[in-house]
């Protein structure tokens, strides 16, 4: 069994006794436990099931790397699935749930998987249910639906908030390792300003378990007094819990900062997300240890020999009274010297490899009395939740068991791998190195910037230096080179000297034993978290998925939540094996970022609740709200779409409003219509040739109805542009093209005509602005008074400055109604107050808000185009029947020579008619008028589409505006538009303007 | 000009506070022109500023904003008159004037972690050897644009569009929420 040992633990505050559940269980640890060493600590060694086989899982790991130990985290608003329990602090309380069990984690009903496994060879799924068809979507895709995913989705709303934080600085190191933290320092002399991160809570890495010497003194001494030393210094930045997840173009990183993961009952954000340029990326990863392919090295109790010394070194924790140790290199039998030394029993080294003499971690082992096997290895493990003994076989042989030992614990060691994952996340290369059998950055090819340049280098381990001598010395100087890199000067200063004892080169081992048989290789698991054995990989290979990348797809090797970190470099020699070609000539799966898995909040950052989009509000917003508006979004404005009364529906509340402007007096905030100005010598013309109509011909004190067309002929914007003097006009856009249309100009100017004379402004802000709109406008505005705003002084489509009630204001004499109507500008900071104004000096007027729909229905009434409705970027003003908006005077304008292309001028074009149902009723809005006959493709002959439709209370009927084709010749026919649920709607071509057609109302 | 707002949580990490009433006008033109320089020193007492700095002194000043656009500061009152002023000094040169007092909204933002707040949020280099008084930055500010600039130490001035006001309010307040400094501007705060 797997419990806490007497003595040692030196991350563990023993005196801080912690309370933890696990499947409801009620458990104890201590302060510096990760959940893994608790569980350990407390014999739960099973702690999951497998993904496609539900094969009981027990922990493998210490670290990042951990591909079985996922659990369900906490409960409601704290809930997090897939959380790993090798990196999961313990903290007082922590609730956990094993995954992907039914009915629990003991007994569970999925196992009968692996009974099956036989008919769930690699590319299963491809296989079966790709026939028959229909199954797929009603049989198959449910039933798989139902079993896939390890954790569950949370179901209530995240109780935490995450936030982001962009840091800049010269070198940023990732890793805080002996590595990391010589890089660190060696960078930090010369002066550059310096982020050092470690993803775990603890600096040092692995060097105070692994042991050896720095300059004579223990590791840990060394690790607490550069610690000291760099935090001492001004220009460097240190912090542990934050993991390097992505390296991107330019040396942008991602960082991903756990602040309360350990300590949830601290208040402030429980992520952060760091948002890093950094101008050069020191990679000090580490590496990992790789698993041993035999038979059963997926039971309970098999782990990592690395991890099996880091739980009785950091945690006080033994995986088993007797464990077996199973290597191919001399690093694993520091685990074997460990648990000798904590009062553990080592049954055996298996070493697979045959030495012409001792090496001298052999040599240790036998002066402590372990027994040494060179050239065996394991045939197979005995157990099913739990080892309970391996059989033994000669490594060069096929499995024939020649011994069999009991234990409960094996610690397997296949050599080391970098951690190459952000070396690569950017197109940095990777060199195969026969000797340790492994990846490790090519420095030749780092991942280069925008003149070509290297931005990262690797150091330690990760650029597989795997004697602490040499990983000083590497990170000494990568160190020096990222600082020369961003222009520091390196200093002269010696890095310090590791030692750690001799070992002898390593033997790559990838099936035990290198004959196994079908049998055994069926129960070589090189996947733990999604079931693929080395049988399966030869499978795929042998069906012709000899790419890499399709075989991993295929197999789904590596492409569960750990991204196969421990099975990769497995896989890749399996499959390079069955190919028969060697492992760099298969090559890697791409590394992708993140480099383990971040929250989903932590990527939202703040953008959620109040502050998921930013709503926009015009200087009257508080007001309509308190008036009953119900909104509608128009870009990120609100606008009020109908101001709702007590008892009112909104359909009442809007034929109210639009009867209300017609008989009495309206008011529309118009304040969200976009507003430039702009001015120069050379506006006029600039203005040419961003109207299809003239505009340089424009009066001071006029106005005109401008439409803006794209390029390529296809109206993009309308409004009324006003000349305020002879070098500047201001220029109204929709209230979505305010931006739009600024940035549109300002990229004429800066691109093609940088040599005219103008200046633009946005000014949409600046001013509130209030339609006033009914036969009582001129009453209200006379009743402010201030200014002469009769028809004589003020004509249609003239604008002038004064002042009203003693607001300085702009009125313009426009009308998107057909009523008589006045837009009047004031300063913002007075939009509220001149609002009430006209409020009370209405009140007596008729005066009531209106909202959107009620300006839809109104324009619809008139026959005015709204961009967006009548146009969706296809249509252009000759469709809308806008010829008199068009100058023929001109030379050119933007979309001139587009709509004279053929198409543009086809006949065939659909054009713009109003629709009147026969009934009375509403078209519905975006409906079809079918023709005769069918399509190419079999479908109805479409001769026409409903643009706008509303049902006007003015007219008490249905109205419409649709494109039809040859419409405007086809005045009076009768066409039919299906709509839903079976309904079709005759309705009638007509004169789009169906309302005071001869502008009376407007000209008083 | 509607009630001035105080935002941020109690114990949150930076007082946030709306800015008094600020005149403001956009001046576009060619910043090197003479009469352009001299008018803006004759309206602000200020020299035309370097590429991302603000020449101001009591809330009276000009800020740098592109190679062709500055923005006056000065008293919301006084708009008028110095709108009119540089008009007529500008009157023979081509150059753009505009009153944008009301299109804005500020916000002030103090305390010895503002700087965390705004680090949050825009993504500027605001360490204090890289952002300090005397310069000014247009950027995003989350999802909208902003601009800010140094009234003293660990005291900003922002500024974004009026609409935006609210939503700017609230996601300062969210990254001043308790527990959420940084701690990396200064090593005395900090502790590893």
């Amino acid at each position: 069994m797997s419990t806490r040992l007497a003595t040692g633990g030196r991350l563990l505050n023993k005196g801080q006794p912690l309370q933890f559940t696990f499947n409801g269980k009620r458990l104890r640890g201590f302060e510096g436990d990760t959940l893994a060493s608790a569980l350990l600590a407390n014999d739960e060694m099973l702690v999951g099931r497998s993904f496609k086989y539900h094969r009981p899982r027990g922990i493998v790991a210490s670290g990042a790397e951990e591909p079985n130990g996922l659990v369900n985290l906490g409960d409601e608003g704290t809930f997090e699935p897939n959380q790993r329990v090798t990196t999961t602090e313990l903290f007082e309380g922590l609730t956990a749930q094993s995954q992907n069990h039914w009915p629990s984690l003991d007994f569970d009903i999925g196992a009968i998987n692996t009974h099956l496994s036989r008919f769930l060879p690699a590319g299963f799924y491809y296989k079966m249910f790709i026939h028959p068809r229909p199954l797929w979507k009603h049989v198959y895709e449910p039933f798989i639906r139902q079993s896939a995913g390890l954790g569950r989705a949370p179901k209530a709303r995240d109780a935490d908030t995450y936030e982001h934080f962009h840091f800049f600085c010269d070198v940023m190191v990732i890793g805080g390792g002996v590595a990391g933290l010589q890089a660190a320092k060696t960078a930090a002399l010369t002066g550059a300003k310096v982020l050092l991160v470690e993803q775990s809570a603890h600096w040092g890495g692995r060097g105070p378990v692994d042991g050896g010497t720095v300059d004579g003194k223990p590791v840990d001494n060394f690790v607490d007094e550069i610690v000291a030393e760099l935090d001492a210094m001004p220009n460097v930045t240190l912090r542990k819990r934050l993991m390097g997840a992505g390296v991107y173009d330019h040396g942008y990183v991602l960082g991903y900062e756990q602040l309360r993961d350990h300590a949830p009952e601290t208040p402030g954000p429980r992520h952060r997300l760091w948002r890093i340029r950094a101008g050069h990326i020191v990679t000090a990863t580490g590496a990992i240890e790789r698993p041993l392919s035999f038979a059963g090295n997926d039971i309970p109790g098999v782990m990592l020999a690395s991890a099996v010394r880091d739980y009785v070194a950091n945690y006080g924790v033994s995986a088993g009274d007797r464990t077996v140790v199973v290597t191919n290199n001399d690093d694993a039998y520091l685990t074997a010297f460990a648990l000798v030394n904590a009062g553990l029993r080592v049954p055996a080294i298996l070493d697979a490899r045959v030495l012409a003499e001792d090496s001298a971690a052999m040599a240790e082992a036998k002066a402590l009395g372990i027994r040494v096997m060179m050239g065996h290895g394991i045939a197979k493990v005995a157990g099913g939740k739990r080892v309970t003994g391996v059989g033994i076989c000669s490594q060069a042989g096929e499995g024939a068991v020649l011994e069999e030992i009991a234990c409960d614990a094996v610690a397997m060691s296949g050599g080391w791998s970098p951690v190459v994952h952000l070396w690569s996340h950017c197109g940095g290369k990777l060199v195969w190195d026969e000797a340790q059998a492994h990846f490790r950055p090519d420095v030749d090819k780092a991942p280069t910037g925008a003149a070509g340049e290297a931005f990262a280098t690797p150091a330690g381990a990760a650029a597989g230096e795997m004697r602490l001598a040499d990983v000083l010395t590497s990170a000494d100087q990568a160190g020096k080179a990222a600082a020369k890199a961003v222009g520091f000067k390196p200093t002269r200063v010696k890095p310090p000297v590791g030692e750690t004892p001799e070992e002898a080169p390593m033997q790559p081992v990838w099936l035990m034993p290198q004959g196994a048989g079908p049998a055994l290789r069926g129960k070589a698991w090189l996947d733990y978290q999604n079931d693929v054995k080395v049988s399966d990989v030869q499978l795929a290979a042998q069906e012709g998925f000899e790419s890499v990348e399709h075989a991993k797809r295929y197999t789904t090797l590596g492409m569960a939540t750990d991204q196969g970190k421990l099975s990769n470099i497995n896989g890749l020699a399996t499959l390079a094996g069955s190919l028969g070609s060697s492992i760099p000539e298969v090559g890697t799966t791409t590394f992708r970022p993140p480099y383990t898995p971040i929250s989903m909040g932590a990527i939202a950052g703040e953008a959620r609740g109040e502050v998921f989009q930013p709503i926009r509000r015009t200087p009257m917003h508080d007001w309509h709200a308190a008036n009953g508006a119900e909104w509608e979004p128009v870009g990120h404005w609100r606008r009020p779409y109908a101001y709702v009364r007590a008892g009112e529906s909104t359909h009442d509340a809007v034929m109210r409003e639009t009867k209300n402007t017609r008989e009495h007096l309206g008011l529309l905030d118009a304040s969200t219509l976009g507003k430039l100005i702009v001015k120069g010598p050379d506006a006029g013309r600039f203005l040419d040739m961003l109207y299809t109509n003239m505009m340089s011909t424009l009066k001071p004190g006029k106005c005109r109805y401008g439409l803006m067309c794209s390029e390529n002929g296809f109206l993009m914007d309308d409004g009324v542009v006003a000349r305020i003097d002879e070098d500047t006009f201001l220029c109204h856009t929709t209230t979505g093209g305010a931006e739009r249309i600024h940035q549109h100009m300002e990229e004429w100017l800066q691109t093609e005509w940088w040599d005219w004379q103008v200046y633009v402004a946005n000014v949409t802000e600046q001013y509130a602005q209030v339609a006033v709109v009914g036969p009582n406008a001129r009453t209200a505005l006379e009743k402010l008074g201030g200014m002469d705003i009769s028809k004589e002084a003020l004509g249609f489509m003239e604008w002038a400055d004064g002042e009203l009630a003693g607001f300085k204001v702009r009125v313009y004499r426009i009308s998107f109604s057909g009523e008589l109507s006045y837009e009047i500008a004031v300063d913002a900071g007075q939009g509220q107050a001149f609002w009430d104004a006209l409020m009370v000096v209405g009140h007596d007027l008729g005066v009531m808000p209106y909202g959107t729909e009620a300006l839809h229905i109104l324009r619809a009434e008139k026959g005015f185009i709204m961009i967006g409705d009548e146009t969706d970027g296809t249509v252009i003003p000759q469709d809308l029947g806008l010829q008199w908006a068009i100058s023929k005077k001109k030379d050119d304008y933007l979309g001139k020579r587009a709509q004279e292309r053929s198409h543009m001028t086809d006949p065939e074009r659909w054009k713009l008619v109003g629709l009147e149902t026969l009934s009375g009723a509403v078209l519905p809005d975006g409906a079809y008028a079918v023709g005769e006959g069918a399509n190419a493709n079999g479908q109805r002959t479409m001769i026409g589409r409903v643009t706008s439709s509303y049902h006007s209370p003015n007219l008490g009927k249905g109205i419409a505006m649709g494109l039809v084709l040859h419409g405007p010749d086809r005045m009076g026919e009768v066409l039919e538009f299906p709509g839903t649920e079976g309904a079709t709607y005759k309705a009638r071509i007509v004169n789009p303007v169906f309302y005071d057609r001869d502008g009376e109302k407007a000209d008083v | 000009m509607s009630e001035p707002m105080t935002a941020g949580a109690d114990g949150g990490i930076a007082a946030i506070a709306e800015a008094p009433l600020q005149g403001m006008i956009t001046l576009r033109g060619d910043l090197s022109d003479d009469t352009i320089r001299a008018a803006v020193k004759s309206a602000t007492g200020q020299k035309v500023p370097e590429r991302g700095m603000i020449n101001t002194a009591d809330g009276v000043g000009v800020c740098w904003m592109s190679p062709d656009e500055l923005l006056i500061l000065c008293a919301h009152g006084d708009v008028p008159d110095k709108l009119h002023q540089l008009q007529e000094s500008l009157s023979r040169v081509h150059a753009l004037a505009v009153n944008v007092s009301d299109a804005r909204a500020g916000f002030i933002l103090s305390g010895p972690h503002a700087r965390d707040v705004l680090a949050k949020l825009c993504p500027v280099d605001l360490a204090p050897d890289r952002f300090a008084f005397g310069q000014l930055r247009r950027t995003r500010l989350a999802q909208v644009p902003a601009a800010f600039w140094m009234l003293g130490e660990d005291r900003f001035h922002l500024i974004c569009f009026r609409s935006q006001k609210q939503y700017v309010s609230d996601v300062l307040t969210v990254s001043a929420q308790p527990g959420s400094a940084v701690n990396v501007w200064s090593k005395t705060i900090s502790g590893t």
